[in-house]
């Protein structure tokens, strides 16, 4: 790996602006084009462009099998909880009226926190697909069909 | 805090097991998400009793997700088939989650066994919303939550034989495809009336009549489904798929996922496109109905030469899915009655019969027939379970199976078809020769020498007697089902008139 210098800092240069678009696509995507999909995919290409360069190992030591698989369960958590929370106060599920006085002002706020809990599950499951291909079991073998 | 959970009872069948299955995926050990499934489990089946107690008037609740108004928002309509149908796959989740301890921690490794309970919560939700919602897309979307941790839940299998991972990949490509279908059939009909709320479908598509574009949507939704729910030739998924799954995932899927798809059928079918619609009525009567037939036949026939009781079991679903279509295809309040009967019966039978084909497995490691040779004197209890389970199957008088061919016959007779009710007869049969392969090899044949086989432990025989004996108690006591069955077929005939409010 000592050799591919120009991958190496290339990514470097690269990896910061893209978690920082990430977060933008996040928190724009009540305005414009965007939102939690999207920005979940872009936030785990960083992290999967790093692995690539520098390894696998170097990826999971920042991120555990095991962080990520709690890192996309908590992102479902925030959506449903979201859900639950606004029937506890009184609203439907996901009436997102019951968490702010005016309207307007309640689905936006309930729109950017589920919108983070999209995010957080597709980066996660996104980077933990790719972890589980890069670094899978050995092929199995013709006797064991 | 009562007002809240009674108002929100819709959402909260739902969004229960929706919100264990993260947990249960970081709960980290099998017993703990065991039992948090289990608590969910319950408590999904008492929300599904409330919902049918009250329909069981026929009223119909509506409930508005985020408080958007219908036909704009995802509206959760409960009338009285799909609360009848919510309490059959929340009841069957109940029965087998206990047998699932002892026999999940025979099948799966440890670690894998909280992903496990988080993929069979993901799997009850997507089944459970995909009954309980009133929006065409909605369905979709439910569906595929269903059918994505169903092909999971079969690929655990692969511990045991990796046949799994095969089995499982050629359902996930065949699934996808009917997913696809249904997609673009509903796609076909948003593009003819402009929305997705069943409800409201079904008003605009009498004000718009028929055209080329409604007929390719109907078609497109009734192939979708029909791979769903293993409908005669688009049923080459389901053998391989119920043979390698763990033995309480084929138990749940044999018994709930098929009756799902059921259901959806029936909610297009006479809810959307209306009991009077022509093209339906002669596609039923044309290709469904001689389909169906086939499939009793031919899949009966093919049960008959199979050596692995689960693959046995498998093929007679396929023919039991021909009787629940034959009876919607006949197009009278008796069939439909029959078909919603059936849906019930067959989930309480195969159930009971699937779970006994896992404590053979368990007690004796394999379900091949041969190898079940005397198993009768080693194992009474469970082969007993077997033997009730297997002449409700069959169709005997005081079983539900009777009851359901009763009604099958009943609607044949009243249309004068008596070749078709003289076929329904003719194809149980077919199910005494298969049973009895089974019952001759385990009583009359003698055990192979130096084979150890001990009873099932008592937490997987109690569930499994559980369902057999509900196949006899329903049988006996049919006036429970078929009173809740033939409102709900009279619900779905004067769905086609009414409108939407």
């Amino acid at each position: 790996m000592e050799h591919h210098s120009i991958l190496r800092v290339v990514s470097k240069l690269l990896i910061p602006p893209i978690l920082l678009y990430a977060l933008y696509v996040q928190f724009h995507g009540e305005y414009g084009p965007g939102g939690g999909f999207q920005a979940g995919v872009i936030f785990a290409v960083a992290f999967i462009l790093y692995a690539l360069v520098f390894g696998i190992e170097a990826m999971t030591e920042i991120l555990p099998p095991r962080l990520l698989l709690i890192l996309s369960a908590t992102g479902v958590l925030i959506f449903a909880g979201t859900g639950v929370v606004t029937m506890l106060l009184g609203d439907a599920y996901l009436g997102y009226n019951a968490l702010a006085a005016d309207p307007p002002h309640a689905q936006e706020w309930g729109i950017v926190i589920v919108e983070i809990g999209v995010g957080m599950t597709v980066a996660a499951v996104m980077m933990a697909i790719f972890v589980a291909f890069a670094s899978h079991n050995p092929p199995i073998k013709d006797e064991d069909w | 805090m009562l007002a809240m959970i009674e108002a929100n009872l819709p959402a909260l069948q739902v969004v229960l097991p929706m919100l264990a299955a993260p947990i249960c995926a970081v709960l980290g050990r099998g017993t703990r998400s065991w039992t948090l499934t289990m608590a969910v489990v319950v408590l999904t089946f008492a929300v599904s009793v409330s919902l049918f107690i009250a329909t069981l008037d026929g009223a119909t609740i509506s409930y508005r997700m985020g408080n958007w108004a219908p036909p704009f928002g995802i509206e959760y309509r409960v009338d009285i088939l799909n609360a009848f149908v919510l309490m059959v796959v929340s009841g069957i989740a109940l029965f087998i989650l206990p047998y699932a301890r002892a026999s999940i921690a025979f099948e799966i490794s440890e670690e894998r066994q909280p992903l496990f309970y988080s993929a069979f919560l993901l799997c009850l939700t997507g089944l459970l919303g995909v009954t309980i919602t009133g929006d065409a897309f909605n369905i979709f979307v439910f569906l595929e939550i269903s059918s994505l941790s169903t092909y999971a839940l079969i690929a655990t299998g692969a511990e045991r034989n990796k046949r799994a991972l095969t089995a499982a990949y050629n359902y996930l490509i065949m699934g996808t495809v009917g997913a696809t279908f249904f997609v673009i059939g509903i796609g076909m009909l948003y593009m003819v009336t402009g929305t997705l709320n069943l409800a409201d479908l079904a008003q605009r598509i009498v004000e718009h009549g028929d055209s080329s574009t409604l007929r390719m949507g109907f078609v497109f939704i009734l192939i979708g489904v029909g791979l769903k729910l293993a409908m005669f030739p688009l049923h080459l998924w389901l053998p391989n798929a119920y043979s390698f799954a763990p033995s309480a995932v084929t138990a749940f899927i044999a018994a709930t996922a098929t009756k799902v798809a059921i259901y959806v059928l029936l909610r297009f079918m006479f809810t959307v496109f209306g009991f009077d619609y022509d093209f339906q009525a002669a596609t039923l009567r044309h290709v469904v109905l001689p389909l169906a037939i086939v499939a009793m036949f031919a899949a009966s026939i093919v049960a008959v030469f199979q050596d692995d009781l689960k693959r046995m079991l498998a093929y007679s679903s396929i023919a039991q899915v021909g009787y629940m279509l034959l009876g919607l295809a006949l197009l009278s309040h008796t069939g439909l009655m029959a078909s919603v009967i059936h849906l019930f019966n067959h989930a309480v039978t195969k159930g009971a019969l699937f779970m006994v084909a896992g404590c053979y497995i368990f007690a004796a490691g394999t379900s091949s027939i041969s190898g079940l040779r005397g198993i009768g004197r080693d194992m009474p209890w469970t082969t007993a379970a077997f033997v009730t389970a297997g002449l409700s199957l069959i169709g005997l008088p005081l079983t539900v199976g009777f009851v359901s061919k009763w009604y099958l016959v009943l609607a044949a007779l009243e249309l004068n078809w008596w070749p078709v009710a003289l076929l329904i007869m003719a194809s149980s049969l077919l199910a005494i020769v298969y049973i009895w392969r089974v019952v001759e090899t385990a009583y009359l044949q003698p055990s192979p020498e130096g084979v150890v086989r001990k009873e099932a432990p008592l937490w997987m025989l109690l569930p499994t007697w559980g369902l057999a004996a509900l196949s006899v108690f329903f049988g006996t006591y049919a006036a429970l089902t078929t009173a809740a069955a033939s409102r709900a077929a009279t619900a779905l005939i004067s769905a086609s008139n009414m409108l939407w409010q």
